[in-house]
């Protein structure tokens, strides 16, 4: 294990200690009297500073050493932990995070929060805790002045005197005065007598009686300090007395260290423990044989559940694997229907225990990559705070299925469209606590965050207590912004889904949390992007629910199997808004070659997708085909031209990067039935791309210019 | 394993030779996985014509590139005797279509020369170096070079 | 081989002890907390023993006073992990009977030469 990844598994753990400590947070706020958890909490921060500190990292240490001073007061009852405290808790935590993250990434965190909650924190701190504080600083200077240093200069040999002798304290603590005698005959030359004077008949010896006395005569170089810190643990377990007597008598400059050694090893036999000393030294040195072959795995730490860590590459390569499998089943499923055997045929009922045996494979390696999905709800919680404390509404968080299981690659980039929808449902959903109060509700408002698995897909709902949707806003807003037709009859649902076209957005008053540009149709292309849809409902009074639902796993996907041209290709079915065979009346030709649909009173462009991949379109018949509805994040409604929708099925996702490159407006690949490669269209990326004309096919472009335009 | 006989030698090296474009190149041994048959492939949009498409290598996509059009000899024609020739480089793996595989061709290090002084840099670039074989010359193929698809083609 | 026993909350500093130890020639064995680190002592019969302070279930203090007074009390080294500097903690070790101390964050060397100089381990 080489120190790199110790810090990887430093970065892991804080991870772990970061959730231990939003939980403690959390607990303490219900029950501030706890003191187990407030001792948990102390831990975790406590156990940052430990390990942020054997890599150097000042600020994490700093910080993390302010937070658990004060949280050690709370811990001693020094601290009563009122409202404000419980918030600055919470900051501080957060802070911690960010350091950590700021750490982990190598980067310069923000100092201004930083500064502003350590002064908060630090107004918690009285004097005395200072002086603590400067203590600790101090201690990284005593490594760095070890007392192993060599002095460049040759200084003259001194002779010290020693006397010694050990309380029965001393031998109960575990020290061995023949050690200390070592360390004493590494400065020097050392001579030891034992004072045996008072070793009292044998009868009346007690082993735990301490009655052996040294004299010690050191020559060293060394400083007297040294050798006191070589007495550092047995202070005030023994008498001790350093005397310097003189100069050394003999003023050999340096002693030849085969010399020294000799002569150590002979005069450190004093009368008494003469048969002890050169077995120890035997047993040590025999001992330290091994040493070059560490025993592996010796009694890692048992944890609470045992888990096993793998490399996440080979849990990927198997998944790959299996892959495969599933697509060989497939393959030879199709081969045997082929053979259009007798319906009797046993084969068949073989055939289909095997595909469900492969099935039943990929999920138990699948299930490898999931993680639950409490740190992203637990994430969460400062968002909401955050959010109520710049709009001024007060919410509480409310987690449930915190255990239900995602794929680790669904969770990290669920982070981002979550935090947009738990913001949004503080900042536009809840009520200010006065109109709350008003209608008779509870001046805090709840945002319910819950997991779930239901029928083989994966749950996520963000539910708020407050207004529900105003859909009289919304259709206003809609007709403002040209996206429906002023006439337009829409449903309810539809006036929800009006949220998610893209450059809507509902805020009518600009808060701090709202005008970053993003709305509900990136959020809604994210989840997309996950193979997954989000839906709306909402009960106006009651609240509003926003949906999510997502495949369990990533490395299959749900596709329509499409003609393209000559080719056969695969579109993610999670992007199909709808499917229109267009109308004759619908269509309509803008310019030269610009084509519109009609739909709902809308005008969508016609994007045809062999022209933007650079094939030959199999007909200039605008009438001809299926068009797709897609929304994009670039260009807002789509209709994306294909010449026939063939089959629906589950398709195995593989990847063009890892042997060839990113191609513009192909996401994946995935292999068909018949062994052939079908590409994996991203609808968004064929919308950018320019029709290009055939000959542009044959000629090589920069790729740096096709992935951008 | 030591062989008392035969001294400090040179270390032998093995290619597999083949011809594209008309003419001969060569590849080590150990970078090739396997030669297959040709048979049609995907294509991909927006490729230079060099990049075919990408073929199912037992679950696997891999990019299949006719190695004559990336030299500039034109495109090969179809023909029967067409083979691909799966080759790894690092992680990657690639296929080059090529008219025909001729023979394993076994060398000491010193028979390989240095590519001739010729003009183009990314030819240059793209030869390691050359074998004499009776009156022929074969090129020794650098495999990173035509891994390297920023280029587009590489001459 | 002599035979370390650390007791340890943090995974961090349990890797960085089973590096520098195992570097060092020490057959090291590992507990995240002092109940486990008491029940390791008897199953592994340790040289010398390295607890931290602060930990769930047990803390450094309790596993010293097990390890010292209990019916089965040990003379071997223990030696206290200790992020604070304080003479007040280090007095407080002591009479519960700790060997030593070691400050994190340590370094390789300082963390060998002081199990040196209380086990005569010979690196």
């Amino acid at each position: 294990m080489s120190r790199n990844s110790i810090r990887d598994t430093f970065f892991e753990e804080c991870e772990e200690l970061l959730e231990a400590l939003v939980e403690g947070l959390s607990a303490m706020e219900e029950n501030t009297g706890d003191m187990e958890v407030v001792n948990a909490v102390f831990r975790a921060v406590h156990s940052i500073k430990g390990g942020a500190g054997a890599f150097g990292l000042d600020r994490l240490v700093a910080f993390a050493h302010a937070f658990e001073t004060v949280m050690d007061k709370v811990r001693s009852h020094d601290l009563e932990v009122d409202e404000a405290l419980m918030r600055l808790f919470h900051r501080s935590g957060d802070q911690l995070a960010d350091l950590v993250e700021a750490a982990r990434d190598e980067r310069e965190p923000d100092s201004e929060t930083e500064s502003t909650i350590l002064k908060e924190l630090e107004a918690y701190l009285g004097e005395s805790d200072k002086q603590d504080d400067f203590s600790f600083d101090a201690l990284s200077l005593d490594f760095e002045a070890a007392p192993m240093s060599i002095e460049p200069a040759e200084p003259a040999l001194r002779r010290f005197e020693l006397r010694f002798r050990p309380t029965a304290a001393l031998y109960a603590n575990g020290h061995e005065p023949l050690l200390l005698f070592d360390a004493l005959a590494e400065l020097g030359t050392l001579e030891v007598t034992a004072d045996l004077s008072e070793l009292p008949e044998f009868d009346a010896f007690d082993p735990n009686d301490a009655v052996l006395s040294w004299q010690l005569t050191l020559d060293t170089a060394e400083d007297e300090m040294v050798l006191h810190e070589v007495f550092e643990f047995v202070e005030s377990l023994c008498d001790l007395d350093i005397r310097v007597s003189g100069q050394s008598p003999e003023q050999q400059p340096e002693p030849e260290v085969e010399d020294s050694t000799a002569e150590t090893v002979t005069s450190l036999a004093p009368s008494g423990i003469e048969a002890a000393l050169p077995q120890t030294t035997q047993d040590t040195v025999e001992d330290a044989r091994p040493a070059t072959a560490p025993v592996q795995g010796a009694n890692e730490p048992r944890g609470p559940r045992p888990t096993l860590r793998v490399d996440l590459d080979r849990v990927d390569r198997l998944i790959n694997t299996v892959g495969e499998l599933i697509i060989n089943q497939a393959m030879i499923s199709q081969r045997i229907e082929e053979l259009e055997l007798p319906a009797v045929s046993h084969l068949t009922n073989e055939l289909e225990a095997y595909k469900l045996l492969a099935r039943d494979i990929q999920e138990g390696v699948m299930a490898i990559r999931a993680q639950p999905v409490k740190p992203l709800f637990q994430r969460m919680s400062r968002i909401v705070r955050e959010a109520s404390e710049a709009t001024g509404k007060k919410a509480k968080l409310v987690t449930e299925g915190d255990s239900t299981e995602v794929d680790k690659t669904v969770i990290e980039r669920l982070a981002d469209p979550l935090t947009h929808m738990v913001r949004n449902a503080v900042d536009h959903g809840l009520e200010s606590p006065d109109r709350r109060t008003e209608i008779g509700k509870e001046p805090a408002g709840t945002i319910r965050l819950s997991a779930s698995h239901r029928s083989g897909s994966v749950f996520i709902e963000i539910i708020d207590d407050g207004a529900g949707l105003d859909r009289k806003r919304i259709f206003e807003k809609a007709v403002e912004k040209g996206l429906i037709a002023p006439d337009a009859e829409l449903s309810d649902q539809d006036i929800d889904n009006l949220l998610f076209l893209p450059g809507f957005s509902t805020a009518s008053a600009v808060s701090n949390l709202s005008g970053r540009g993003v709305g509900m149709d990136v959020v809604r292309n994210a989840v997309a992007a996950l193979g997954g849809r989000v839906s709306i409902s909402s009960l106006p009074g009651a609240g509003t629910t926003f949906t999510i639902v997502l495949p369990l796993t990533l490395a299959v996907m749900d596709g329509f199997v499409i003609s393209v041209s000559d080719q056969t290709m695969v579109i993610p079915i999670s992007s199909i808004i709808e499917t229109i065979r267009p109308n004759r009346r619908d269509l309509h030709q803008i310019g030269t070659d610009g084509r519109v649909i009609a739909v709902r009173g809308a005008y969508v462009p016609i994007v045809d997708v062999a022209g933007n991949l650079g094939l030959a379109s199999s007909s200039n018949d605008i009438g001809g085909g299926v068009l797709l509805l897609v929304g994009t994040e670039a260009q807002g409604l789509a209709a994306l031209r294909v010449d026939a929708i063939h089959d629906q099925r589950q398709v195995v996702i593989k990847s063009l990067e890892s042997n060839y490159g990113a191609i513009p407006g192909v996401s994946a690949a995935t292999i068909l039935g018949d062994g052939k490669i079908a590409l994996i269209l991203d609808p968004d990326e064929v919308v950018k791309l320019h029709p290009a004309a055939p000959v542009l096919f044959t000629t090589p472009q920069p790729r740096t210019e096709l992935r951008h335009a | 394993m030591l062989d008392a006989n035969e001294g400090p030698t040179e270390a032998q090296f093995e290619f597999i030779t083949f011809s594209a474009g008309n003419q001969s190149f060569c590849l080590e041994i150990t970078q090739i996985r396997e030669i297959r048959r040709w048979t049609p492939v995907t294509r991909l949009p927006h490729t230079p014509d060099d990049v075919l498409g990408v073929m199912n290598l037992r679950g696997a996509v891999i990019p299949i590139f006719d190695l004559s059009a990336r030299f500039g000899l034109g495109q090969t024609s179809d023909n029967e005797r067409n083979v691909v020739i799966v080759a790894a480089c690092g992680d990657t793996t690639i296929g080059l279509l090529v008219e025909s595989v001729s023979e394993i061709l076994s060398v000491n290090k010193s028979a390989i020369q240095e590519t001739p002084d010729i003009k183009s840099e990314a030819a240059r670039q793209a030869i390691l170096g050359v074998i004499s074989v009776g009156d022929n010359v074969v090129r020794v193929v650098n495999l990173d070079a035509v891994l390297d698809n920023d280029r587009g083609a590489v001459v | 081989m002599t035979k370390v026993l650390a007791i340890d909350d943090s995974r961090t500093i349990r890797n960085l002890l089973r590096v520098s130890l195992e570097g060092a020639g020490f057959e090291y064995h590992s507990a995240c907390d002092g109940v486990e680190g008491v029940e390791q002592f008897t199953e592994v019969e340790p040289d010398v023993v390295i607890t931290d302070i602060n930990m769930p279930n047990m803390d450094g203090f309790g596993v010293i006073e097990t390890l010292r007074t209990g019916p089965n009390r040990t003379t071997v080294p223990i030696i206290v992990l200790t992020t604070e500097s304080g003479a007040d903690l280090k007095t407080r070790a002591r009479n519960a009977g700790a060997t030593g101390w070691i400050v994190k964050p340590f370094d390789d060397g300082s963390l060998v030469s002081v199990l040196r100089r209380l086990t005569g381990h010979v690196v």
